[in-house]
């Protein structure tokens, strides 16, 4: 059985690694094509901090680890699947047959359409490459101007902040991370950055770029300016289909696949942030562009690959942020359901907030500031889809008791 | 035969013994906040429940590190966490379904029971035999495991 998997990222990474045990006689080949050893992009704000070195982003530490387990790692940019002949071409011209395929190719930065945008002091923050230009540019005390305060914008903007830069944030929503935090969470952030010394203009868009002088000229939309040093692009991602384009493979966002993540051709499977799968709250096919559901969704279309059939239970949206030193997170669906209920528990003052919401007896999703105790106890509650009983009485008295409700739904008391 | 915690929260005081030990292995010194084993206080049923990570074998805190800073331990079995590869990121704290794994704000790294290395020291501390350390199928934390395996993902390649 020849199994091949296109990208090297998380998904890909712990694709191959669950074929190898699942399926141990298979022939396995990894293919990248960016020049370094798998490398997980979560980990680029703490290369930016200082924290690690580039080998500290690299997914496997062993070097030797994909030798070691009989994984081919090749490099290469794959431009196009014929699924017919289960073969693909490689950018050199190269073909390279299949019998299973993996498509987990990630995602890209999205390039607002901003004149002036070329300018090469003007950089996405998404990979190895775009970290060691950024690293360049963002010394102390330079100006840099960051668009876009959703969630990766928020972990870039820890790392410049950690890097002593003078930080201007904007965005076009009129608040931080609106796809992550409510409106409660999402001010209350805003207000700590204010707090901690990080502008931060909300409800206002880059209309425009010039470069002609020493320093980047950035306008914006309210008719006022920023000078900058360094213009860092955080405007969301898109999915890597294009080379898909003609193959008949499914595609709506991203790569459509079913519950056992096989797209609409036979022995052809999608994971992570490529992959348009079931979401756990709403179970309609949506793109979860995060870290856990792509090491989930590996794991399960490596064993639907190696025929042991495996369902996925739909990828729950979860996110966690650190914020100059605050921690914020969000589960599932944080924004309530129809003919559901919520509570929650908020002190501004202290930067402490929980709210909860509830479908009948059930949690269906959480958003948290300043909790780092025991937060994963919102997940196993949600996604157990663990009926509460007596504990959601007590949860509205006091929503930080999750780890008791926890407990006290799954042991023997 | 590996060996398992076995947590019987019936035989439980709520006596903290076991947070004390814990943190005093772990951290050097007393603070029960630090733990990696928590009692957990039921006032309405009169009940104390101590509780820690499952080394369940889904192990969704390893497969969700982006840098392979958590191994298992082949000797015990433990989930173990490298704090010099660690970065931080906190991705493991809400993969984790049991909340068994969190982060220290204090060393800026995730902590949870790595089983003392084979000596758990909680299970040296408790006074009752609430906490024991046994080649046994039938712990208190197989119910939790179970539990997740039916209810949760069923992407349990390992
Ligand atoms: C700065 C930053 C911080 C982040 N922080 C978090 C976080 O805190 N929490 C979280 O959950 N997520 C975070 N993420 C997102 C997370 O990194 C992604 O969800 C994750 O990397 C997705 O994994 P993947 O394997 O699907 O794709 P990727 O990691 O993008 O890997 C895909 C690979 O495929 C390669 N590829 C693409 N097209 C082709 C082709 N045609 N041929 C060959 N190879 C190809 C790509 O070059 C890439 O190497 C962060 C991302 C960034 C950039």
């Amino acid at each position: 059985m020849q199994h091949v998997i296109i990208g090297n990222g998380p998904a890909g990474v712990v694709a191959a690694d669950t074929l190898r045990k699942a399926d141990p006689q298979a022939s396995i080949i990894l293919l990248g094509d960016e020049p370094e050893p798998p490398y997980g992009r979560m980990a680029i704000p703490y290369l930016l901090e200082g924290n690690i070195d580039e080998a500290g982003t690299h997914l496997r530490r062993d070097a030797d680890h994909f030798t070691r387990h009989d994984i081919e790692l090749r490099q290469g940019r794959v431009t196009s699947v014929d699924t017919e002949a289960s073969e693909l071409t490689l950018d050199g011209g190269d073909s390279l047959g299949f019998d299973h395929l993996l498509i987990a190719t990630g995602s890209r930065p999205n390039r607002p359409p901003i004149p002036g945008i070329d300018d090469p002091r003007v950089q996405t923050c998404w990979t190895l490459a775009d970290a060691r230009a950024i690293a360049q540019l963002a010394d102390k005390d330079a100006e840099v101007v960051l668009l876009g305060a959703g969630f990766i914008g928020c972990i870039v903007l820890e790392a410049l902040a950690a890097r002593g830069v003078k930080l201007t944030v904007v965005e076009m929503a009129d608040r931080m991370v609106a796809r992550m935090l409510d409106a409660n969470a999402g001010s209350m952030l805003g207000t700590w950055c204010e707090q901690h010394g990080v502008s931060v203009r909300t409800g206002v868009s880059v209309t425009g770029v010039d470069g002609s002088g020493e320093r980047l000229d950035v306008s914006l939309d309210d008719g006022s300016s920023l000078p900058a040093q360094l213009l860092i692009l955080a405007a969301g991602v898109r999915p890597n289909i294009d080379f898909l384009d003609g193959s008949g493979i499914e595609t709506d966002n991203g790569i459509l696949v079913d519950e056992c993540l096989h797209t609409s051709k036979p022995g052809i499977f999608a994971a992570g942030d490529v992959a348009q799968g079931r979401d756990f709250s709403t179970g309609h096919r949506m793109v979860h562009a995060i870290q856990p559901v792509a090491a989930d969704q590996g794991r399960c279309a490596a064993m639907n690959m190696a025929v042991h059939p495996t369902a996925y239970p739909g990828g729950l949206a979860m996110n966690v942020l650190s914020t100059l030193g605050l921690v914020s997170c969000s589960f599932g669906a944080w924004d309530g359901v129809d003919g559901g209920d919520s509570t929650q528990l908020l002190d501004r003052e202290r930067f402490r907030y929980l709210n909860l919401q509830f479908a009948a007896d059930r949690l269906v999703g959480a958003t948290g500031i300043g909790l780092t105790e025991h937060v994963g106890a919102l997940r196993g509650l949600i996604q157990s889809r663990q009926r509460l009983g007596p504990w959601k009485a007590r949860l509205q008295r006091d929503p930080t008791r999750i780890m008791e409700a926890l407990v006290g739904c799954s042991v023997q008391l | 035969m590996q060996r398992s915690l076995v947590l019987d929260p019936k035989k439980c005081t709520g006596c903290m013994q076991c947070e004390m030990a814990c943190s005093l292995e772990n951290e050097g010194y007393v603070v029960p906040a630090r733990s990696r084993i928590r009692v957990f206080a039921f006032h309405d049923e009169g009940r104390y429940a101590p509780f820690t990570c499952t080394q369940c074998s889904e192990a969704w805190c390893l497969h969700a590190c982006p840098v392979e800073a958590i191994t298992i331990d082949a000797s015990t079995g433990a989930k173990v966490v490298h704090d010099t590869v660690c970065v931080g990121c906190k991705v493991c704290t809400i993969a984790c379904p049991f909340g068994t794994i969190n982060y220290a704000s204090n060393s800026g790294k995730v902590i949870k029971c790595d089983l003392c290395g084979g000596e758990p020291a909680c299970a040296h501390a408790c006074p009752t035999g609430a906490i024991t350390y046994q080649d046994a199928d039938q712990t208190g934390l197989d119910r939790m495991r179970r539990w997740a395996g039916e209810s949760l993902s069923s992407a349990t390649a390992q």
